[in-house]
């Protein structure tokens, strides 16, 4: 079973404070993974630790066969990363956003013009400013910058958060498709019905860690189903 | 390399058309400067057209320290800094992208304030190729420079007030050699105005090298 | 691990009793030395040595000017290659070092200023002349404060890459600013500091070598004392960050052990 994400004793800082105190995780490919936790735990950080943004001191840390400890860059063009902020430029529109976004990490216009398909902004609302849109509708833009890049991780912090229903439909089953085709994908959520039933497993991250007391067992049945 | 330079570039030049804070807000700062100049230096004592090409100069800097820290302010936006970390575009691709959209946007204000300072201070230009030479060794030496110390303060609360206290000595040799150098063409003084031109351009060529090697140290940094 | 930021695996020995100075036999030696060498300085400087054919008493600034000019240049190429070795290693060390001589280098250049200012008005009754050597170091002040400045907003445990860019920056500032200035200035030919400089010998030329000697061993001692305490800053900085992770871990209900690196699941 290949370990697309491998965390042992990892911990990390936020500047001075040590958003992750310990996390251990093992996550294979195909594997669609919950992290749960009260606001304050570190999912964000652990988001972002294995995307390569955020140092991790101590332990170890291995995402994609990359690692974290020694030099966190060569990961980042592998991952995808759905944060909070949206990551766009507001004065440009949604589709010059896409597109810059697409054109630097090397996509085609073929899988730029697919992207901006698939969440609808292909049409008129693709040539609106980011400033005018609705929060939803960045999301879904920021979602069509991830999907330009075709990422073997995906890292989606609280995707749902903004979006109504069937947007997060959309959403849920562009995630399921991704992991059959291969992808995995961490993520992070408060909606705790829809996210139990995407994900294959769920792991608690309380006070920055994760792992060292309980080891979560993936479910038989659902990794059978999500594995390619 | 030169694909993602160009992309950048066409991004910040892109984001400038769209909002228009260079054309609407910098260029009359830029006009207003020279008015407040002639107000403080009374225009009927003759010492406006022997100090033209300081304050001239003076005025395109302090403009050029807007101009920057707009520029800067473009990667401070709602994530995009980890964005571009993500993407995979080489950091001093980057810097040279940014470096070639400001450089542009500060050229359109040096032509701007040159049609001014002809028409306020009554000034005569001569020398073409001398002033042209220096416009673009200091347009450059003010971008490089300016989008490296842009870099340094970018993403920090006090941005705004540190990027001139940091920016503002380290061009000093730029405005006291572009300076030198509009003299010498303008005929005001004799002097090496090429040689001083020179200085300029060595300037300009050592922070595009600075710049481009420091740049991705100073992405990390946030 | 490569040795980076706070090392959690070294065998760090973070003394618990703190040290309530940071005087050491070295740095007591060196401290009397430089008194010793000061107060040969002063005799030197305002008795023994002989009042100048032209400019009698006034010279006598001179001997703290000059040394208060190299040494701020000093500590000004001294935070340079500070900052240089900390993006090589980036180890606490370089940082704590790179702030301690700019702040040391501030302290001189600021002498140099008031002396050579106090100088000016003496000998030609304005306090400001356009010296080149005056100029580039009144722009040296200012960046050394903008530098001390970006440090102050951006704080760090283990030193940030924008003080360190910034630092490593100030040496190619410094030279392209001396080498316009001085071309600039020397185009006047208006009377320099430089010009007037006297030529320096016999027992002048001795007040001067004690000078430069004692201002040394000052910069030498007050360095080494800046460097300690923000060293002392930083093992305390990494105390707490030890602290807070075992506070977080508690907070999470991990059964404690004693060093955070034996957390590991059995």
């Amino acid at each position: 079973m290949e370990l697309v994400v491998h965390f042992r004793a990892a911990v990390a800082l936020l500047g001075r404070f040590p958003a992750l105190a310990g996390i251990d995780l093992d996550v294979a490919r195909g594997q669609i993974v919950l992290l749960r936790g009260p606001n304050g735990a570190g999912k964000t950080t652990l988001l972002r630790a294995c995307a390569g943004l955020v140092p991790v001191v101590s332990g170890d840390a291995v995402v994609l066969g990359f690692d974290l400890c020694q030099d966190p860059r060569p990961v980042r063009s592998r991952v995808g990363l759905l944060a909070h902020s949206t990551g766009l430029y507001d004065d440009l529109t949604a589709d010059e956003n896409v597109r810059f976004w697409g054109r630097a990490c090397r996509a085609s216009r073929a899988e730029i013009d697919a992207a901006l398909a698939v969440v609808g902004l292909d049409g008129t609302l693709g040539k609106v400013p980011v400033r005018r849109l609705s929060a939803g509708q960045r999301r879904r833009t920021s979602l069509a910058c991830l999907l330009a890049r075709r990422p073997e991780l995906w890292l989606l912090d609280e995707p749902h958060a903004g979006l109504d229903r069937d947007t997060r439909d959309q959403l849920d089953g562009l995630v399921r498709q991704a992991a059959k085709q291969g992808a995995t994908v961490l993520f992070s959520s408060h909606e705790l019905d829809r996210a139990e039933a995407l994900a294959d497993r769920t792991v608690e991250l309380i006070g920055g860690v994760a792992g060292l007391t309980a080891d979560p067992d993936p479910s038989p049945s659902r990794e059978a189903a999500g594995v390619a | 390399m030169w694909r993602d330079i160009a992309l950048v570039a066409e991004r910040d030049l892109r984001i400038e058309l769209r909002s228009r804070v260079t054309a609407n807000q910098v260029a009359p700062f830029a006009v207003l400067i020279l008015l407040l100049f002639a107000f403080a230096l009374d225009p009927d004592r003759g010492i406006l057209e022997k100090a033209t090409p300081g304050l001239y100069w003076v005025a395109v800097l302090l403009a050029g320290v807007l101009a920057i820290n707009r520029s800067a302010a473009l990667d401070d936006a709602d994530g995009t800094r980890d964005a571009l970390r993500l993407s995979g575009l080489e950091p001093p691709a980057v810097f040279l992208g940014k470096v070639a959209a400001v450089a542009a946007e500060l050229l359109a204000l040096e032509i701007l304030l040159a049609v001014g300072v002809a028409v306020l201070y009554d000034a005569e230009l001569s020398g073409f190729g001398l002033l042209a030479a220096t416009l673009v060794a200091a347009t450059v030496a003010i971008a490089a420079a300016g989008t490296l110390y842009g870099a340094l303060v970018g993403g920090l609360r006090a941005r705004d007030t540190l990027l001139p206290v940091l920016l503002l000595p380290v061009l000093a040799p730029v405005l006291i050699g572009a300076t030198r150098a509009f003299e010498s063409a303008l005929g005001t003084t004799v002097t090496a105005g090429w040689a001083w031109c020179g200085l300029v351009g060595g300037f300009a060529v050592v922070y595009l090298v600075a710049g481009s090697l420091a740049y991705g140290a100073l992405l990390e940094d946030s | 691990m490569t040795d980076r930021s706070p090392d959690l695996d070294a065998d760090v020995d973070v003394d618990t009793t703190a040290p309530d100075h940071t005087g050491s036999p070295a740095t007591r030696v060196l401290g009397l030395a430089a008194l010793a060498t000061l107060v040969l300085w002063a005799l030197y400087g305002l008795v023994w040595s002989p009042p100048d054919v032209n400019q009698s008493d006034a010279v006598r600034l001179f001997y703290v000017h000059v040394p208060s000019a190299i040494l701020a240049y000093t500590g000004c190429f001294l935070t340079a290659f500070a900052s240089g070795m900390w993006l090589r290693r980036r180890s606490r060390g370089w940082d704590a070092l790179a702030a301690a001589s700019a702040e040391l280098g501030l302290v001189f250049v600021t002498i140099t200023l008031v002396t050579g200012s106090l100088w000016g008005n003496v000998t030609w009754g304005t306090f400001w002349t356009w010296d080149a050597r005056l100029t580039s170091t009144a722009l040296l002040a200012v960046m050394l404060v903008g530098y001390l400045a970006l440090r102050r907003v951006e704080i760090s445990p283990a030193g940030s890459a924008r003080a360190a860019v910034m630092g490593l920056l100030l040496v190619p500032n410094v030279i392209i600013v001396n080498r316009s200035v001085e071309w600039w200035r020397s185009l006047h030919q208006t009377s320099t500091l430089m010009k007037l400089e006297p030529s320096i010998e016999g027992e002048m030329l001795t007040a001067f070598a004690v000078g430069m000697l004692a201002g040394a061993l000052v910069f030498a001692w007050l360095l080494i004392h800046r460097f300690r305490v923000a060293w002392l800053e930083q093992q305390v900085e990494q105390h707490d960050l030890e602290a807070a992770v075992a506070a977080r871990r508690a907070e999470a209900g991990v059964p404690q052990t004693t060093k955070t690196t034996e957390a590991q699941p059995v």
